[in-house]
């Protein structure tokens, strides 16, 4: 893998930190009035999500990290891990648990997900950011409500569950949006 | 027909780019009132900088004349020629130069910035300080609050910020510091070279608190951060240099100018040797120079001052591309 010298240091850079790998969040140029430079940067780790601060000497070397994203298909679930096929190549790749995270619960078959390989392997699983599901149990409602105020919890297909205005009913079709988990508005069959 | 490129317009807005006319206006203004003249000294030279820290931009010279199929390297401040100037009995002097840096960009660095350099004979660096500060309280008077200035030696802001004595501590002490203060583990840092770790500490621990609504002069550095300043002897023996900090800034460097030749010489060596243990290229020795300080350099203390940031200051701004026409994206 190559190595990326400070000097090319920009956000979304994937480095490799103990043995983790890690993106770039933001990158500061530091140096005192005269001596040794240094970039101070904030670096997310692409397992964990966990945002940290890291300071490297301005001019070293810091080795890639073998990560890029692709467009994967979801196949299904096989009790253990879920399968994604590539739509072009048809190869299959399969994620754990750890790589799914809280997406399993956004996915329908057929869905495009944005996955996240290290080293060719699946690190993370994007859903689409929105989504369309039937609610499978939801509490019925007050039908001239359309205010949308106040709410309540329905459940989808997949399991997940999401606010809905009182006037959506059971067997309805929503559009959700995932990176908020908000309900976004009911779609005609 | 291609499409013209999105970013031609100045990133500095127009109010900002007056004020920066403004300011030199009154620079030039303040040095004629002090009888110090104006000078300027080639941007493209022979020799370069050794300092391992700096980096200079190169161009080979394809033209006619003594320096044909010569590098020459485009300079990071004015410091050797106007030494020059100054050996060759100039008097007081001072330039308002571009000058670059490669490898310095952020919200506080673009490789090409200016600098305001001058040197006042018969000065040590506490006239100098002196003057400094009556130079930037007048260019910001009106534009941000200022209290007094103060002076606190390197060992005092060491001592204050971070309760360690910089000139006796040792790098298993630094590192433990290092560690306290939250800052994380850095890569390849040296356990065999203080500077580094106190330069570690200084900008992450102790930097940001400087100069808080105020000028912060720092004064009388280790001996192994010298630069161009001169030794005072004692124990430990202090470089007579000084940093000015504004808000957190970084806005001058100045010394009580080393005058003598072989140990500028050895200083020189020492650095290029530096840079060949960093895998760096060794650079051109200002032999020019060397010469101007056998033949004699007057007692003087010089100073060089980011206009930039004098700018930022003044038009509160937090970047430096705020505060430049063209910055380097749209260079």
């Amino acid at each position: 893998m190559a190595t990326y010298s400070t000097n090319e240091f920009k956000s979304g850079l994937k480095i490799m930190m103990d043995g983790d790998p890690y993106a770039i969040v933001e990158n500061e140029f530091v140096k005192p009035g005269k001596g040794q430079a240094f970039n101070r940067a904030k670096v997310r780790n692409l397992k964990t999500g966990r945002v940290i601060e890291r300071t490297f000497k301005s001019g070293d070397s810091v080795e890639g990290a073998d990560v890029v994203d692709v467009d994967l298909q979801y196949l299904y679930n096989d009790g253990e891990y879920w399968h994604f096929m590539d739509p072009q190549s048809y190869e299959q790749l399969t994620a754990d648990t750890a790589a799914m995270g809280d997406s399993a619960k956004w996915l329908k078959e057929e869905a495009i997900c944005q996955v996240t390989l290290w080293n060719g392997v699946p690190l993370s699983v994007a859903p689409p950011n929105f989504v369309v599901m039937t609610i499978v149990e939801t509490d019925p409602g007050v039908r001239g409500d359309t205010s949308g105020g106040g709410g309540k919890p329905a459940t989808l297909e997949t399991g997940a569950v999401v606010r809905v205005p009182l006037f959506v009913q059971n067997g309805e079709v929503i559009k959700v949006d995932t990176r908020t988990g908000e309900y976004v508005s009911r779609v005609k069959e | 027909m291609p499409s013209p490129p999105r970013n031609w317009r100045p990133v500095a807005d127009g109010d900002t780019l007056r004020l920066r006319a403004e300011l030199l206006a009154k620079t030039r203004a303040f040095f004629a009132a002090h009888a110090v003249l104006e000078v300027e000294t080639p941007a493209l030279s022979a020799a370069a900088v050794t300092d391992p820290h700096l980096f200079s931009f190169a161009t080979p010279y394809s033209g006619p004349g003594p320096r044909h199929g010569r590098m020459l390297y485009l300079h990071t401040s004015p410091e050797f020629p106007m030494k020059r100037l100054l050996a060759a009995g100039s008097g007081c002097i001072y330039q308002i130069a571009k000058v670059f840096r490669d490898g310095e960009a952020g919200r506080r660095h673009n490789p090409e910035f200016t600098l305001l350099e001058w040197y006042r004979v018969g000065f040590d660096h506490h006239q100098l300080m002196t003057e400094v500060a009556e130079l930037v309280t007048m260019l910001l008077t009106g534009r941000l609050p200022l209290a007094t200035a103060e002076r606190l030696s390197y060992r005092e802001i060491f001592q204050r910020h971070l309760k360690l004595d910089p000139h006796r501590v040792s790098v298993t002490e630094l590192a433990r510091c290092v560690e306290q203060c939250g800052i994380s583990m850095v890569p390849g840092m040296p356990m065999d070279d203080v500077d580094p770790w106190l330069d570690l500490l200084l900008t992450h621990g102790i930097e940001s608190r400087l100069g808080q609504g105020r000028l912060s002069f720092i004064y009388d550095y280790p001996a192994s951060q010298a630069a161009l300043a001169r030794l005072r002897p004692g124990d430990p023996p202090l470089g007579e240099r000084f940093e000015l900090y504004v808000n957190g800034l970084e806005l001058a460097n100045g010394f009580h100018e080393l005058g003598d030749a072989g140990e500028q010489r050895r200083r020189f060596e020492a650095e290029n040797a530096a840079r060949g243990a960093q895998g760096l290229p060794a650079m051109p020795m200002d032999e020019n120079l060397l010469a101007a300080l056998e033949a004699g350099l007057p007692d003087c203390a010089g100073v060089a001052l980011g206009f930039d940031r004098l700018v930022m200051l003044a038009a509160g701004k937090a970047a430096i591309q705020d505060v430049i026409a063209f910055p380097a994206d749209r260079a």
